[in-house]
């Protein structure tokens, strides 16, 4: 069969509409004739990654620049969290510099005409798509979740081609655009009881592990919050490249279920507990938000902070989207966790700041943000409950 | 000899190859202003893909590789072209955005490091030319 564009398709690609349109739509077709997609369909959604001046760096920024010329996105589109928080970076330590070419790459979306939010959970700040919607997301733990808790569909984009299907409207159809490809393969029978956002990521980590990117049935969780459930897809997502995953009676997706079966016990959580935490890790840094706090989770943590002060030669990061911070000053939750002495950052987060050498040891209650911490800025790391970062904290 | 392809991304080149049975990950692999690989005990660590027909199986890493493309691209250290046995969407798309010719579909072990070679990548055709 092959690619078949439609007239207007054939135009955008031959340049009618600019020259960032031309660009996008090569990114669109060409990966369209890698998959065996026959087909563009439109899409209602982005989520562009790449954000961070700390991952894109000088020739990223060229690029959106030179994208930023004349390329206008056609859909609702917002940003994923960038190095820093773009208003009160000073007082988190960040350098000017860095500043300055943070302020650039927002800048150069922002001309494109995306809502500049800075969020790996757009899904709670009004990029919320509904079920069987078609979106193109970047952003492996919204990917995840968009795909899996919603049933929204989209493939695991990168951040040039994210862009690319804000710029045109349309991405190919083929992977996880396709029923076929998004059944359960294997049976995850979880046999512990799971509790807290920090459970749910170990979880994560077990099945992201052990399924060689095999689609996971998950049967046996009674419940799961929808904190919980951002912490799981964040962490499936890294350790085991998911982009979906069926979780029963919690889930909308139909799915066969497999006959191949895995058993999850309490133990394989603790073993992956034991695998994340380092022995000796000295904490001087605390971080509660990966993916992005939710309101509910800030709430609960001013409760705990109301009153107390971090102790002296400890930082608390709890990162968040502006739009949940704004939400958070309101609420005078925003006062509580600052005249603790601990940071409400938006924008940005523990993974993509710029803070590799700053700290020894983060405690959090991410699995993802373990690995990043570990891998990228060398920290120690333990996993721990929000509520046990946060004693940690003030202790 | 002729091998035949698909092609990625549009282009002609001629070049030497730089040939690798690994794939590569441009996103902390690959030094973005020299063009020097750095992968630990890479095959590749220490050589510079600036100026060689590249050949390689396929991508693996981050999708931030793209911008590593068009990094160096721009800083006159990219690859003359990009040869693979099958091209992941980072090199594809690394490959569009920095307008770097690239075929795949490719029988790459008929390639080797030394040899030079014409990339047709408009017909997705890779030439051998001695």
């Amino acid at each position: 069969m092959g690619l078949e564009l439609t007239r207007e398709e054939q135009r955008m690609l031959d340049g009618e509409y600019g020259k960032a349109m031309r660009k996008a739509m090569e990114i669109i077709t060409t990966l369209g004739e890698i998959y065996g997609a026959n087909r563009l369909i439109p899409v209602s959604s982005v989520q562009i990654a790449g954000v961070s001046y700390h991952n894109l760096g000088e020739a990223g920024l060229e690029y959106l620049a030179e994208m930023a010329e004349d390329g206008k996105v056609r859909v609702l589109t917002t940003l994923n969290p960038a190095g820093m928080d773009l208003t009160e970076w000073k007082k988190h330590g960040i350098p000017e510099d860095f500043a300055v070419n943070q302020q650039r790459v927002v800048e150069a979306f922002a001309k494109m005409g995306v809502i500049t939010t800075c969020t790996c959970t757009p899904y709670l700040i009004g990029n919320l798509p509904h079920y069987g919607e078609h979106i193109a997301w970047a952003e492996s733990s919204a990917v995840c979740f968009a795909n899996s808790v919603i049933g929204a569909r989209t493939n695991r984009e990168g951040g040039p081609s994210a862009l690319a299907a804000a710029l045109t409207g349309r991405t190919a159809e083929y992977g996880l655009h396709l029923d076929k490809n998004r059944y359960a393969q294997v049976k995850y029978e979880v046999q512990a009881e799971l509790k807290g956002t920090d459970d749910f990521g170990l979880l994560g980590k077990v099945i992201g592990d052990r399924t060689k990117k095999k689609i996971p049935y998950i049967a046996g969780i009674k419940s799961a919050t929808t904190e919980e459930l951002k912490s799981f897809c964040a962490s499936v997502a890294t350790y085991g490249g998911l982009g979906i995953f069926h979780m029963e009676g919690i889930t909308p997706n139909q799915t066969p279920v497999p006959d191949e079966t895995e058993i999850v016990t309490s133990e394989d959580l603790a073993d992956a507990r034991d695998a994340l935490d380092d022995e000796n890790a000295e904490i001087d840094f605390i971080s509660i938000g990966c993916p992005h706090a939710s309101i509910k989770e800030i709430a609960m943590i001013a409760e705990l902070l109301d009153g107390k002060t971090v102790a002296e030669g400890k930082t608390v990061w709890i990162t968040t989207a502006r739009p949940t911070k704004d939400l958070a000053i309101k609420m005078g939750y925003y006062d509580k966790i600052e005249r603790a002495g601990a940071f409400l950052v938006s924008d940005a987060c523990c993974a993509v700041a710029p803070l590799k050498g700053r700290f020894k040891g983060l405690m959090t209650d991410s699995a993802k943000a373990c690995f990043y911490a570990r891998g990228k800025n060398k920290f120690k790391i333990k996993i721990r409950t929000a509520e046990e970062c946060i004693r940690e904290a003030i202790s | 000899m002729r091998l035949e392809g698909r092609r990625i991304f549009k282009g002609k080149a001629a070049g030497e190859v730089l040939y690798t049975e690994e794939d590569i990950s441009f996103y902390g692999g690959c030094d973005p202003e020299t063009g020097e690989i750095v992968e630990k005990d890479h095959p590749l660590q220490g050589q510079s893909v600036a100026g060689k027909v590249l050949v390689f199986p396929t991508g693996k890493g981050s999708t931030v590789g793209s911008y590593v493309l068009y990094a160096l691209k721009k800083a006159g250290k990219a690859p003359l072209a990009i040869i693979n046995r099958t091209t992941d969407p980072v090199i594809a798309v690394g490959c569009i955005i920095s307008e770097i010719p690239a075929v795949d579909k490719i029988e790459i072990e008929k390639l080797r490091t030394g040899q030079r070679v014409e990339v047709d990548a408009d017909n997705g055709v890779v030439t051998i030319l001695d």
